[in-house]
C-alpha cells in the first residue's frame, strides 16, 4: 500500500487537508502543535487504497526538537510527500520544502491558505514556482475544499524536483526563489491585526485577557444553565419521568431490579440526582447535568482556539509561569484539562522536555477539575453561592501555585525559554467550529456515558454487597477525624476512581453541611484522576513516575482536605 | 546602533546582524526567519524580563528574554 505523508510547518492546515483527503475527523485549531501524534487515514488513489499520515508540524528536518526528530524519522517510511505550505509565509515554509526535496522523496506542494494570501496582498506566480521547484504546486483552501481535487489528481506527478543546491547555500537559493515568484502589495492593517497587537502588549493584553476570561466563564455558565433549564430539565421532567414512574410502579420499589434501574425513591418520588438508578441518575447526570456544560465549554474553547488566542495567552503568562518553574504554553494543557483531563494530558506534548510534560500533566490532573465534575459541583455547591464555590476554587488555585513551586524545587531542571510562532488571528470558520464541537460532544457521549452507567451500576452492587458499608467503617477514623466526613462518603471516594461526576453526585443524599461538601469536592478533585485519565498518564509517563505521583496525590488530598476541615 | 532584540523598543525595526548562540539555536531561529540580514520589527515585550515578540516577514515569533538578548540587530539612530 502506498504511503502518503502530509508534512509542513506547524499550523499551516495539514490536519484540515488530511480530513479532506481521508474523511477522517481530526481536531484542528489555530495554534502550532495541535496535532501531537501522527494520525493515519486512508484514501482512494487511482483505484487503489493508499495510507495517509498526518505528521506533526516541523520547521526543519534537523533534529532540533524531539518533535522534529519524530517527523524526520517518519519520513523514511513514506512513499510520497504532500508538503502543505502556508502561502502567507512563503519563505519560512519553502525552507522545509527545499529540505524535503533534498531528501530524495517525491513531493507535491499544496499551497494552502491561498485565499488569505490574496487578502493579504501576496501574489505568488504559480507557474514560476512550479518551474523553479520542479514539482507540482497546487493552490488550496483546505476548509472549503478548494483545490483538494486537483491536489489528488496531481499526486501521480510527484517527483523529487529539479532543484540542485548545497545545503550551505539553502538560504540564498530560497531568497532567490521567493524574490522571483512573490510580489507583496502594501496594505493597511486590518482590524484583526490591530486586535492581535493589542492582545500581546502587556498594558492592553492583560486587561483583555481578564475580560476574555470573564466573558468566557459567563458564556459557559449562561449557555450551560440555559440548556439545562430550558431543554434538558423539561425533557427529563415531562417526557422521561412518566416513563420511569410507570416502570417504578411495575417493578415495585425495593426489589432488586427497581433498585438497579430506577433506584431508591426519595420521599416516595424519583429524584434524578439521588435515586442512583441506571435509568434515573445514570442518564440524568451525564445528559442533563454534564452534557450542557460540556457543550458550552467546548463551544467557547473551540472559538478561542480557532481565533488563535491561546499562544498569546501563553506569552502573557510566561513570566509568571517561569517563576513557577513552567513554560508559558503550559497554560494550554491546563485550559484543555478543564474540559476533560485526557486531552489536557495529551496537550502537554507541546512542551519540549519530558520533565516539563510530567510536571504539567500531574499538576493539571491534581488541581484542574474536568467540566463533568465541575458541572455536578456547581449543581451541588452553586445554591450556596460564593460561600460554597469560593473556598473550592481558591483552595485549588493556591494548591496549584504551591505544588508548582514544590515541583520547581523537588524536580529541578531547566525550563526551556519561550520560542514559538504566534499565528495571526483568524475569523473562525463556523462549519469547522461546529464540526470540532460535535466531535468533542460525540466523544463525551460515546466514551463518558457508558462509564457513568457503569459507575452507577457499581454503586448499587457495592451497596448490595455491603462493601461500601464495611469500607466506611474501616476508613472511618481517617474520614471523620482528618476530613470531618461521615463514613458513607467512602462510596463517593471509591466511585471517584471511575467517574468524578457520579462520585460528586453521590454526595447529594448524604445530607452534608456546606463545609463538608467543600472538603469532599476538593478531596474528590485532588486525590486521584479518574481511571481513563490515569490510563493515559500511565501510557505517557510509565509506572514508576505514576506510582510516585499517586503517592503525592494521596498525601496532598489528605493534607488539603484536613486543612480545609480545620480552617473552614 | 547595535542592540539586542531584548533592548529594542516595541515598534522599532532593525536588521539582524548576528546570533550569539550554539548551532542548534541558530538553526531554530533561522527556521523561523530570524537570521542574518533579516528585517525584524519588535511588536511587544512583557515586563520583568518576560518574553518579547517580533514580526519577521509575515511571521510573528515570541522569544524568551534570554534568547532575545542573543540576537543582535542594527537599528537606525
Amino acid at each position: 500500500m502506498k504511503r502518503i505523508l502530509l508534512m509542513g510547518n506547524p499550523n499551516v492546515g495539514k490536519s484540515v487537508v488530511f480530513s479532506r483527503l481521508t474523511g477522517v475527523d481530526v481536531i484542528v485549531s489555530n495554534y502550532p502543535g495541535t496535532t501531537v501524534e501522527f494520525i493515519k487515514g486512508r484514501m482512494k488513489l487511482s483505484g487503489e487504497v493508499a495510507e495517509v499520515i498526518d505528521v506533526p508540524g516541523t520547521y526543519t528536518l534537523g533534529p532540533t526538537t524531539p518533535a522534529e526528530q519524530v517527523a524526520t524519522d517518519m519520513m523514511a517510511e513514506g512513499d510520497v510527500i504532500i508538503n502543505v505550505v502556508d502561502a502567507t509565509n512563503l519563505e519560512r515554509n519553502l525552507n522545509l520544502t527545499l529540505q524535503l526535496l533534498n531528501s530524495g522523496k517525491p513531493v507535491v506542494v499544496a499551497l494552502n491558505m491561498w485565499d488569505s494570501a490574496q487578502h493579504k496582498g501576496i501574489e505568488i506566480a504559480l507557474a514560476k514556482l512550479e518551474k523553479r521547484l520542479g514539482v507540482p504546486v497546487v493552490p488550496t483552501v483546505a476548509p472549503s475544499g478548494e483545490g483538494i481535487g486537483q491536489l489528488v489528481a496531481r499526486l501521480e506527478e510527484a517527483t523529487t524536483g529539479s532543484i540542485q543546491f548545497d545545503e550551505e547555500r539553502r538560504w540564498s537559493v530560497l531568497g532567490g526563489i521567493v524574490e522571483e515568484v512573490q510580489t507583496v502589495t502594501h496594505r493597511h492593517h486590518t482590524l484583526l491585526e490591530r486586535l492581535a497587537d493589542l492582545s500581546l502588549k502587556p498594558e492592553t493584553g492583560i486587561p483583555l485577557a481578564i475580560v476574555a476570561g470573564l466573558v468566557a466563564f459567563a458564556l459557559i455558565r449562561v449557555i450551560g444553565e440555559g440548556l439545562i433549564g430550558l431543554v434538558f430539565n423539561p425533557l427529563f421532567d415531562h417526557l422521561w419521568l412518566p416513563v420511569v414512574s410507570g416502570l417504578s410502579a411495575i417493578l415495585q420499589p425495593e426489589t432488586f431490579w427497581h433498585e438497579l434501574l430506577v433506584g431508591r425513591l426519595i420521599d416516595g418520588q424519583i429524584d434524578w440526582v439521588e435515586s442512583m438508578g441506571l435509568l434515573t441518575t445514570g442518564l440524568y447526570v451525564p445528559l442533563a447535568m454534564v452534557l450542557p456544560y460540556i457543550f458550552a465549554f467546548y463551544l467557547v474553547l473551540g472559538l478561542v482556539e480557532d481565533i488563535g488566542y491561546l499562544p498569546r495567552l501563553g506569552v502573557l503568562v510566561d513570566t509568571i509561569m517561569h517563576r513557577l518553574g513552567m513554560h508559558g504554553l503550559s497554560i494550554i494543557p491546563m485550559l484543555l484539562g478543564l474540559g476533560c483531563n485526557i486531552p489536557g494530558v495529551l496537550a502537554t506534548r507541546i512542551l519540549e522536555t519530558q520533565r516539563q510534560r510530567f510536571r504539567a500533566a500531574i499538576l493539571m490532573s491534581i488541581c484542574v477539575p474536568c467540566m463533568a465534575q465541575l458541572a455536578v459541583i456547581v449543581a451541588l455547591l452553586g445554591p450556596y453561592g460564593v460561600r460554597g464555590l469560593a473556598p473550592l476554587f481558591i483552595m485549588l488555585a493556591v494548591l496549584w501555585v504551591v505544588l508548582s513551586l514544590g515541583f520547581k524545587y523537588l524536580l529541578p531542571g531547566e525550563t526551556p525559554e519561550m520560542f514559538t510562532e504566534i499565528p495571526p488571528y483568524r475569523t473562525p470558520y463556523l462549519p469547522a467550529v461546529a464540526q470540532k464541537l460535535w466531535m468533542r460532544v460525540r466523544q463525551f457521549i460515546r466514551e463518558a456515558v457508558p462509564f457513568v452507567l457503569l459507575g452507577v451500576g457499581l454503586v448499587n452492587i457495592l451497596y448490595v454487597l455491603n462493601i461500601i458499608q464495611v469500607l466506611g467503617r474501616w476508613l472511618e477514623p481517617v474520614l471523620t477525624s482528618v476530613l470531618g466526613l461521615p463514613p458513607e462518603a467512602v462510596g463517593a471516594l471509591l466511585i471517584g476512581f471511575l467517574r468524578k461526576d457520579v462520585a460528586v453526585g453521590m454526595l447529594a443524599p448524604l445530607g452534608l453541611s456546606v463545609k463538608q461538601l467543600v472538603v469532599a469536592c476538593v478531596v474528590l478533585t485532588v486525590y486521584f484522576p479518574c481511571a481513563a485519565t490515569f490510563a493515559v498518564l500511565l501510557r505517557e509517563f510509565g509506572l514508576r513516575r505514576m506510582a510516585k505521583a499517586a503517592l503525592l496525590m494521596t498525601v496532598v488530598a489528605l493534607g488539603v482536605g484536613g486543612l480545609l476541615n480545620l480552617v473552614l | 546602533m547595535i542592540v539586542s532584540l531584548a533592548e529594542m523598543a516595541p515598534g522599532q525595526t532593525g536588521i539582524v546582524i548576528s546570533l550569539e548562540g550554539g548551532h542548534g539555536m541558530m538553526r531554530r531561529l533561522a527556521a523561523m526567519g530570524i537570521r542574518r540580514g533579516a528585517a525584524v520589527t519588535k511588536t511587544s515585550s512583557q515586563p520583568f524580563r518576560g518574553p518579547i515578540s517580533v514580526q519577521v516577514g509575515n511571521t510573528e515569533v515570541a522569544l524568551g528574554f534570554g534568547l532575545a538578548r542573543r540576537v543582535m540587530v542594527e537599528v537606525p539612530g
